[in-house]
């Protein structure tokens, strides 16, 4: 069973933030849950999947946020209460359907998770998700631990039905993925099957009545902000002449800072986490009690140039500083020394740290060697990849390669070197149509499984109505891998008892009028190589579908890794090939005695087969 | 706790944060997710003591568990003069240095250079001792047994071999349980003390 349907009210549980969140959604009794995977989002679907699997809730793995989005909309339209979590930019993905939802309102309370990544630890920006509440116009909830997170969660779902929103529950990397104290709560039954009235004049959005809609926005959205005056989430502490106002992670480091610099009863502390709407009465009787502000918030002055418009309102002109020199960055998440220097700087307190050690690499008289995430041993996407390289150097073509989200953008790193250009999910097709019809070079793209069906599908149809020129190489390992391996609809490989219907890739490809195909098993080398030559010498829209599955799914599933083991026998001589093309991370050089031999790690060959197809100086041996 | 993606840091902070739970503290762990766990540098951090920030600033842990040797010198960035680290001295080559692009730097100089900043340093051969425990995963067993028998943290052996029993994965019971003894033992020998603490 689900550890999170474990467990007595009251009870201490150890839970990461995202699993804290899927706690409070069962709570409050969520009914239906989507989710496209995306770090550091992904735990929140991945454990509401495995308690749907009891019956005591529907969820489902959606093509891409926005589908999640709009199924979680009409869920809550019938009643029901809904959640769709999603990575800071899939609401990107969702915006379409979030900024009129906010117009069309909701029935049963509805939640959307936006999962930001400050420091970019596995996203292509940082965008701040919080303009987005602001954007829209709903209410957004900012939690800054695990418990908090639970919380959030059921207030969130409360606030969205009381007043008809969807409402917004902002999280950061270092709030998804903390794993703290986290006190248990009832757990909710399950609902009763739910019911769409019908209303037309209210829920179709044609102009006439969104018109009135918008109007009934503003209305809901001061509504909002009554609520935020009187938020528990909001709450003045300390008095002194200097205010500080943090929101998020930012205010757990300021209470931190506050407490070790000794300045806990000297400072006005405004934490803020009900942030959209902002509760401008507390917020202006907090300006009026200080002499200055501090605000301590990550990424945009999201704060800051509210407090300084409100202040500018209310005619208040006392120094409100957040960003800028010696103060905070725009960029890149916060730590807790780096908010307590600030603190004592404008407080003008010692720091007390203790004296940082000079950097190792000073230290030991050379750099540090780094150390790059990689493909994994055994990966079908390196093959495909080596087929690529060696068939355009047979060839005599420069190869121009789009890429997108995936393990497979691990591919830029040399000696694979095979990603010249990357925006967003399923940017590879478009932006190759662009690339070859602006520069006339030869382009292949290279697009996951899961990438392909959640942003793909408009640009390969785009690309074959167009009479574009692009070899596109689908990298179908039947799984989303980078995420932690969730299904999507063309998946392979599933869970036990998965209960999805796979949608054939193969034949959607086709039905999207691409003629020219070909499919390929990666890890045949010669096959591939044929196919590949064959297809980057044509013109027009061509489709390559590489298709093995991934090996570190396959042995999770098996519960066991293949026997197969491959070593270098015998000298090698002087040839690099594998290391200059392939970049296994099985494979490493011995070098001695003048010469250099490859050998290639017991421990970490997945008995893939592939190498074995490209140098004879590699055997199979039995496995230990 | 720093280490190489598939070493079991997350597990292993998992382990502490859990028996610190039953010894009724209020922790607060960091993890690292997506990406980085492709063969990179994965690092978690265990906060024990009435703090609400999640992360550990460079330069102020108190104590490090680093996974693998150069991963040692490089959490360096991390430590201060009083610092606590247990290191396991075993080598797991980045890609450059398996490629022979870079020179993988001598262990025992990495351990010097880190023995002469940190205030104490407890080094040896963790993934040796797990080989002989039986699972070679179990380097994280390894060092948390190390770690107890420190007797620097509020929480006892016998707290974190309960945590083991009832949240590691069944068939490793015994293999990791075995790893931890090894681990405590690893800690009494003397010989991998490189620096002891000031008393």
């Amino acid at each position: 069973m689900s550890e999170l349907l474990t467990g007595q009210p009251g009870e201490r549980r150890l839970f990461l933030g995202n699993e804290a969140i899927a706690r409070g959604a069962l709570e409050a009794g969520v009914a239906l849950a989507a989710c496209y995977p995306g770090t550091p989002s992904s735990e929140i679907g991945d454990r509401l999947y495995e308690v749907s699997r009891t019956g005591r809730l529907v969820f489902e793995y959606s093509t891409n946020e926005k589908v999640a989005l709009e199924v979680a909309a009409g869920a809550s339209a019938a009643g029901w209460r809904a959640l769709a979590s999603m990575k800071h930019v899939g609401v990107n993905v969702a915006a379409d359907a979030l900024m009129t939802l906010a117009y069309v309102g909701v029935k049963g309370g509805l939640v959307l998770v936006s999962a930001d990544d400050p420091s970019l630890f596995s996203s292509q920006n940082e965008q701040d998700n919080r303009l987005y509440a602001r954007f829209a116009g709903i209410p957004m909830l900012e939690p800054e631990s695990p418990q908090e997170a639970k919380d959030m969660t059921l207030a969130a779902f409360v606030l969205s039905e009381e007043l008809g929103l969807p409402v917004m529950l902002r999280t950061t990397t270092r709030v998804n993925h903390t794993r703290g104290v986290v006190t248990l709560g009832e757990l909710a039954s399950p609902p009763p099957p739910g019911r769409f009235l019908k209303d037309p004049f209210s829920l179709v959005m044609v102009p006439a009545v969104a018109r009135q809609a918008h109007a009934r926005l503003l209305v809901k959205l001061e509504q909002a902000r009554a609520r935020a005056e009187a938020s528990p989430f909001n709450r003045l502490e300390g008095t002194g002449p200097l205010g500080v106002v943090a929101s998020g992670v930012a205010a757990a480091y300021v209470a931190d800072a506050l407490l070790e610099l000794g300045l806990k009863d000297k400072v006005t502390f405004l934490r803020l986490g009900f942030t959209h709407p902002l509760p401008e009465e507390l917020i202006a009787r907090f300006l009026s009690r200080v002499e200055r502000v501090l605000v301590v918030e990550e990424l945009e002055p999201y704060l800051e140039d509210s407090l300084k418009a409100i202040a500018q309102c209310r005619g208040l002109t006392l120094p409100i500083r957040g960003k800028g020199a010696g103060l905070f960055s725009r960029l890149y998440e916060f730590h807790p020394a780096l908010v307590r220097r600030v603190l004592a700087d404008v407080c003008q307190v010692d720091y007390g740290a203790p004296a940082p050690l000079p950097p190792a690499a000073e230290l030991l008289g050379r750099p540090l060697p780094e150390r790059p995430p990689i493909l994994c041993p055994g990966c079908p996407h390196r093959a495909m990849y080596y087929a690529v390289k060696i068939a355009l150097r047979d060839l005599g073509v420069e190869g121009i390669f789009p890429t997108d989200i995936g393990c497979y953008t691990l591919g830029l790193l040399p000696p694979l070197a095979m990603a010249d250009y990357l925006i967003c999910m399923g940017s590879s097709i478009t932006t190759a149509c662009g690339l070859s019809r602006a520069s006339g070079q030869k382009v292949v793209a290279f697009i996951g499984d899961s990438t392909f069906f959640h942003g793909g599908l408009p640009g390969l149809a785009n690309a074959v109505h167009n009479r574009h020129d692009l070899l596109l190489v689908i990298l179908d390992n039947g799984t989303t891998a980078m995420t932690g391996h969730q299904p999507h609809p063309g998946v392979t490989l599933t869970p036990p008892d998965y209960p999805g219907q796979p949608v054939d890739l193969a034949a959607v490809v086709r039905a999207l009028g691409v003629e020219q195909f070909w499919r390929v098993n990666p890890l045949k080398y010669k096959d591939t190589l044929a196919a590949t030559k064959e297809a980057v010498q044509k013109d027009g829209v061509r489709v390559l579908l590489a298709q093995a599955p991934c090996p570190l799914y396959v042995a999770r599933l098996k519960g066991k890794r293949p026997t197969a083991r491959f070593q270098i026998t015998g000298e090698c001589g002087e040839c690099r090939h594998c290391l200059d093309y392939l970049g296994c991370p099985a494979m490493h050089v011995r070098e001695g005695e003048g010469r250099r031999q490859l050998l290639i790690d017991p421990e970490l060959c997945a008995g893939c087969a592939f190498c074995v197809q490209l140098c004879d100086h590699i055997r199979p041996v039995k496995a230990k | 706790m720093t280490g190489v993606g598939g070493q079991g840091t997350l597990l292993a902070s998992r382990v502490l944060g859990e028996a610190a739970l039953a010894a009724g503290f209020t922790p607060l762990l960091s993890e690292t997710h997506g990406m980085a766990q492709r063969g990179g540098v994965v690092t978690s951090t265990v906060i024990l003591g009435d703090l609400k920030s999640p992360i550990i600033s460079p330069g102020e842990a108190d104590l490090v568990l680093a996974f693998e040797a150069l991963e040692a010198l490089r959490a360096l960035e991390y430590c201060h003069a009083r610092t606590l680290m247990l290191a396991n001295t075993a080598v797991i080559p980045p890609y450059p240095v398996a490629v022979g692009q870079v020179s993988y730097p001598e262990v025992s100089a990495m351990l010097a250079v880190v023995a002469r900043q940190v205030g104490g340093l407890l080094a040896f051969d963790a993934g040796a001792l797990a080989r002989e425990a039986g699972s070679p995963l179990a380097v994280n067993m390894v060092l948390l047994g190390a770690l107890a028998a420190t007797d620097t943290l509020p929480v006892s052996a016998a707290d974190l071999q309960q945590v083991i029993r009832d949240k590691t994965n069944p068939r490793f019971v015994n293999a990791n349980l075995s790893a931890f003894e090894m681990g405590a033992a690893a800690a009494r020998e003397p010989a991998h003390w490189l620096r002891r603490p000031a008393a």
